[in-house]
């Protein structure tokens, strides 16, 4: 990330900060919750990006690891104070990533692909059937007083930690070896890079946001269920949204995840058939006219614009 | 007894993951294209013999001269429209992999969803020979086993046209190797588009037999999709008559585990499947060391 990118994502995220703020009046409840649908999803999809952008691994575990976070919150909101809650969500899916990881970062293409999606699946059947045989209880309650307007500021930071990690990890060596195992595996191999270790402390770390989202939004609901909690539908979105903003740049998925959060909150419920057709869509467009999705975009029309651009910065 | 009905009903369900799992074989191992909205032709072909029951009294069976066909023009159709220009600008199987897994992913997305918007969300079934079928002491349902005894034939025709025919030659060598198939002037791109509108054919026929014995609603295409999937991974990726074999294996261990266990675990014994043999024999159970 340049200097320039910098500054300007450090004020986008300073507006955003004290925006619900400084207009109490303009920022209604059903726009500071909005902001927290916006919000959770730019993270979502940014910690996807985080993993699935350089190696081009397709995960489809986002539903599981968000889960894990919401579960770990309805579990222990009311014992503990949240911000330790929070470390206990975000350690939860750091583990059960390392565990999964271990076993199947070996798979790779489709092999992945459906795997993580069967994880969630499974997770969720496995959840649903210890909750009627075991605990007999078919939800679990969330007694936690958090307004939206406090999760509100927690997804921001949160998003702001995100993006510090993301930069940081791109200028390190583990993010050089992602990119080289993005391009060729083997190659990655040869030269020395510990492709496993690489790809599970990605898998992991982008895991840990995506459990400490999930918590951070169980309150939301104030009961959770396996249906609610590892809805299958988060991870479809997430990779779309991701995609469709561009897994390049930081601000990629982003760029991706507000227009189709703002168009899953005008369809989604109303005409939730409409939703999941244009969602396809969504999808044909992105294979067919922007494979490097929206900033992809913006970034050649920069170039296009600007008058004799500098090959490097 | 009782044991024997539950392995009898896994055999039949096993029949139509088998079906579908060689079908897919088609579409991945032959022409190389990752469909994950493959599940929703059968759901097509399982609405569309609905309604030729229901509205017209068409005998489901006789309903597979119109879902076959039908769905197979679709498949070559989608082939020749949306995945040769994929095919073309893919630089290595790799990326043709990516692109075409998010290519189905939106067509799985817009199929379901326009079936969502016709249909509904209900689950829809007609009866079709919902008999009792008594053989000795056993009691079968004559329309499982009619199902079960037509997967089979298609099985094995198919399996047949593909050992004994100069098309299914052409088509196993592409399997194996499409540089060097062009090599003996096999037309890649003709035999690609027959391959995955066969499979294509293949899951309409499951669809149609499918819709026989069990409801369906416009959501079910995703599992089966996985369950052909897992097969196909189990039984070796290009191997037919391995999809064919660990079809029969997953639905009988399916039941047993329903069964033994608790219905409530059927996907979780599934992945666990599918795991194994990815972690231990990732080319497939029949794959020779």
């Amino acid at each position: 990330m340049s200097a320039k990118s910098l500054i300007a994502v450090s004020i986008g995220l300073g507006v955003l900060f004290v925006l619900p703020a400084a207009l109490p009046h303009f920022a209604n409840r059903y726009a500071v919750s909005l902001g927290c649908a916006i919000l959770s999803y730019v993270i979502l999809s940014t910690a996807w990006a985080m993993f699935s952008g350089p190696t081009r691994y397709v995960s489809l575990a986002t539903a599981a690891f968000f889960g894990i976070g919401a579960y770990v919150m309805a579990g222990l909101a009311s014992s503990l104070p949240l911000p330790l809650v929070l470390l206990i969500a975000g350690a939860a899916g750091f583990v059960v990533a390392l565990v999964v990881g271990l076993s199947t970062l070996r798979l790779s293409g489709v092999y992945f692909v459906i795997f993580t999606f069967g994880l969630s699946e499974l997770i969720r059947q496995l959840a649903t059937w210890f909750q009627i045989n075991i605990t007999k209880t078919r939800v679990s309650y969330i007694f936690v007083k958090l307004g939206d307007n406090e999760l509100y500021y927690y997804l921001v930071v949160l998003w702001a930690i995100l993006l510090v990690t993301c930069a940081l990890v791109q200028r390190s060596r583990l993010g050089f070896a992602l990119r080289v195992i993005g391009q060729d595996e083997t190659v990655a191999k040869h030269a020395g890079i510990n492709t496993t270790l690489a790809k599970l402390s990605m898998f992991a770390l982008s895991s840990v946001f995506m459990s400490v989202t999930g918590a951070i939004m169980a309150p939301r609901w104030t009961y959770i269920d396996p249906n609610i909690a590892f809805n299958p539908l988060v991870s479809f979105q997430v990779v779309i949204m991701a995609l469709l903003g561009g897994v390049g740049p930081l601000y990629g998925p982003a760029l991706g995840a507000a227009p189709l959060v703002l168009l899953s909150e005008y369809l989604a419920g109303r005409f939730p058939y409409h939703f999941s057709i244009a969602l396809g869509i969504c999808f044909i467009v992105i294979v067919y006219l922007l494979p490097s999705g929206l900033s992809g975009l913006l970034e050649r029309l920069g170039v296009y614009l600007r008058p004799r651009a500098p090959l490097v910065d | 007894m009782f044991l024997l009905d539950v392995l009898l009903n896994g055999a039949v369900l096993g029949g139509m993951y088998a079906l579908t799992a060689l079908g897919l074989n088609l579409q991945y191992g032959v022409a190389r294209i990752m469909n994950l909205s493959y599940g929703e032709f059968l759901m097509l072909a399982a609405f569309m013999s609905f309604w030729l029951f229901t509205s017209y009294s068409v005998d489901p069976l006789l309903g597979l001269a119109v879902t076959v066909p039908l769905i197979f023009l679709a498949n070559w159709l989608i082939y020749q429209i949306f995945l040769v220009p994929l095919v073309r600008r893919a630089r290595s199987r790799d990326a043709l992999e990516a692109d075409t897994i998010l290519f189905t992913f939106g067509l799985l997305f817009v199929v379901q969803g326009g079936a969502m918007l016709e249909w509904g969300a209900q689950y829809r079934g007609y009866s079709f020979l919902a008999v009792p079928l008594h053989i000795g002491v056993f009691t079968f349902a004559l329309n499982r086993i009619v199902a079960f005894a037509a997967a089979c034939t298609i099985g094995f025709l198919a399996f047949a046209v593909l050992r004994f025919t100069r098309i299914g030659t052409a088509l196993r060598a592409l399997a194996i190797d499409p540089e060097s198939a062009q090599l003996v002037a096999i037309d890649v791109r003709r035999y690609s588009a027959l391959a995955f509108a066969s499979g294509g054919a293949m899951v309409a026929a499951a669809g149609t037999l499918i819709s026989m014995f069990l409801s369906f609603n416009p959501t079910v295409g995703i599992t089966f999709t996985l369950k052909a999937l897992i097969v196909m991974v189990m039984g070796g990726i290009g191997n037919m008559a391995g999809s064919l074999l660990a079809g029969v294996i997953l639905g009988i261990a399916e039941a047993l585990g329903a069964y033994l266990v608790d219905p409530g675990l059927t996907l979780a014994i599934n992945y666990a499947m599918f795991l194994l043999v990815v972690l231990l024999r990732p080319n497939g159970l029949f794959a020779r060391a």
